[in-house]
């Protein structure tokens, strides 16, 4: 880029007042609170919305032009990459099921946040962050529709990407970040900042995307590595706008500091828990690794992180009780989940497969504490057994956790060897969690977490067949009524990598690609 | 002291504002990641116009930095001369 730069007339801090307060009104003939009816009932008191200021100082004019250049530098590469058969220039075809993970996990989000922004902007009475939010909604559509644009040409040549919007909503681990947005948006519009704008976008966002984009970039997929780049030049403002809008809420009023406390608290378990999927995306899914989900989160939650709870103690903030806990998962987590999807490889729209010796040995030596003790032995099992020709499909549904949505698969904090189980009675019935931290979020807010669409409960109730299905005949097969009703092929985009469709077709493709047939 | 970062896309673009944060920063360490490089410091950062100006040989605008961003930490404080990333405690 080599922009020409125009003499300004004022400097940057003016123009920003000019731009946002500046263009701001007070109604005359409607009350401030028939305006913005949300901005009370969640106790948090605002008393100067002109003390908040966007320290980009971003305006919506300057907005637009540099958002113009993302897009023409992202959409030359992209066309450069598809025109250049670039998907046969990624490591091997296991990586391309972290693209799978990522469009129907993570790009439908990305349009429940541009809602949520689009929401919140329009609810807040003060000018600089509904300006602000007014851009972050911008960025998350942009998000979304770049990522499906991107992963379109995949989508051409490999399975399993074909209805992902569809798999969002219906396949049972993906309730897991779908449900996680679901319970940011329909929260106020001042937990909805702290849950995504804070707590996911400054807290939790760097692990989301710069190990994978970096991943994506060392693996050879350049469409993933342009949209993740160019997404996240965009969540730089996104982590700003939430933390100086933490710090906004905690200036405004003490009384709105132990509010604020009880949703980082809540936020940053919710969202490391989703991060889950990246963990095991990390360790397991990269043929190349960039760095080991623990080495990730220690760089950025311990490490930096860390800095952040102490800058915010002064406002008397403390480092959320859940770190504790997450600090003894690290060993742990990306092996316990991605057991479980190779457990579940048959109802799932990615392939799983066990590491090979020279992967299991680079676990081992990133989890030294762990990954020979615990779970190299039940993997090593596992792929002699897929060698014997009796490659494990777990068929029985797993319990869920009524908060999180995850399988309970996790371990109790400092005992490996055992599952941790936690239960409420409530009204009558008997709610199961996966860690004190869950059992606590929905005994905070019970009611609204006993109406979760848990999949595994939506399954045996009959509520994920194809219309018209009737279990009750012999020999009902529930798995392939449910793959039906997902829009999965069984044998096509299920099971082991080592038999699908992909590895197949990658390895000819890419032997077209370097001689004359 | 905290560390602060900012992380840049490894670009042509971003090749003489990195050595600008370098000049600017003599304390920073600078880690090359895979397509993007990573500068911490200890409690503050800045990033400096006029550095970058002598560097490029052109007027620069700091905010055409949002184009090749990537992340950042610190509390932020940008004007038209410098932008600026620390910590307070």
């Amino acid at each position: 880029m080599d922009m020409q730069v125009a003499k300004k007339k004022l400097g940057l801090k003016e123009r920003y007042a000019v731009m946002t307060r500046g263009l701001d009104w007070k109604p005359s003939y409607q009350k401030m609170e028939d305006i913005y009816p949300y901005m009370a009932y969640e106790g948090i008191k605002i008393h100067d919305w002109d003390k908040w200021e966007d320290p980009f100082r971003l305006t919506m004019d300057a907005y637009w032009k540099y958002q113009a250049e993302k897009e023409r530098k992202l959409y030359a590469i992209i066309d450069a990459f598809n025109q250049n058969n670039g998907h046969l220039n990624v490591t091997d075809a296991r990586y391309l099921n972290t693209v799978k993970l990522f469009i129907s996990g993570i790009s439908p989000l990305e349009y429940v946040a541009h809602r949520g922004f689009s929401h919140v902007g329009r609810q807040f009475p003060g000018p600089g962050p509904r300006v602000a939010c007014l851009m972050q909604a911008l960025d998350e559509i942009r998000h979304a529709q770049t990522q499906v644009h991107s992963i379109s040409n995949y989508n051409k040549y490999y399975n399993g990407m074909h209805d992902f919007h569809h798999a969002h909503d219906r396949v049972w681990f993906l309730s897991v970040p779908k449900s996680f947005f679901d319970d940011a948006i329909t929260a106020g519009p001042f937990e909805f900042m702290v849950s995504i704008g804070f707590s996911f976008e400054y807290v939790l966002t760097n692990l989301l995307f710069v190990p994978f984009v970096s991943g994506a970039a060392y693996n050879g997929d350049m469409g993933t590595m342009t949209f993740g780049f160019s997404a996240q030049s965009d969540e730089a403002r996104h982590m700003t706008l939430g933390l100086e809008v933490i710090k906004f809420i905690l200036q405004q009023d003490p009384a709105n500091v132990p509010i604020v406390q009880r949703w980082i608290d809540k936020w940053t378990w919710r969202g490391y828990r989703v991060l889950t999927l990246v963990a095991m995306m990390m360790d397991y899914m990269l043929p190349k690794r960039t760095m080991s989900w623990k080495e990730a989160w220690e760089v950025y939650f311990e490490e930096n992180g860390g800095a952040l709870f102490k800058d915010l103690a002064r406002y008397g903030i403390k480092m959320p009780d859940c770190a504790a806990q997450i600090a003894l998962e690290k060993d742990h987590l990306s092996h316990q989940a991605w057991s479980t999807f190779y457990n579940y490889a048959a109802a799932s729209n990615f392939h799983t497969w066990m590491p090979d010796e020279e992967e299991m040995a680079w676990l081992s030596s990133k989890y030294p504490n762990s990954y020979d003790k615990y779970y190299r032995p039940r993997m090593e099992f596992w792929r002699e057994e897929a060698a014997k020709g009796n490659r494990f499909y777990n068929k029985t549904l797993p319990m869920l956790c009524q908060t999180c949505q995850i399988p309970m698969i996790f371990t109790e904090p400092g005992d490996p060897t055992k599952i941790c189980y936690r239960e409420v009675d409530y009204k009558g019935d008997k709610y199961h969690f996966c860690s004190d931290h869950c059992k606590k979020i929905f005994e905070d807010e019970p009611e609204k977490y006993v109406q979760a669409w848990l999949p595994v409960h939506q399954i045996y109730q009959g509520n994920c067949f194809p219309e018209g299905t009737d279990p009750t005949v012999e020999g009902f097969d529930p798995l392939a009524a449910v793959l039906k009703y997902y829009n999965l092929e069984f044998g096509r985009d299920n099971l082991d990598f080592d038999i699908s469709e992909d590895k197949k077709n990658f390895a000819e493709w890419r032997g077209q690609a370097t001689k004359n047939v | 002291m905290s560390t602060v970062f900012i992380a840049l896309q490894t670009n042509e673009e971003t090749r003489p504002i990195v050595e600008a944060i370098i000049q600017d920063n003599p304390d920073c360490t600078v880690n090359e990641q895979p397509a993007m490089v990573k500068i911490d410091a200890q409690g503050k950062l800045v990033v400096r116009r006029e550095t970058i100006e002598e560097l490029i040989g052109r007027p620069y605008d700091l905010q055409e930095l949002q184009v090749n961003l990537i992340t950042i930490s610190g509390n932020l404080d940008q004007t038209d001369d410098e932008m600026i990333l620390y910590w307070n405690a």
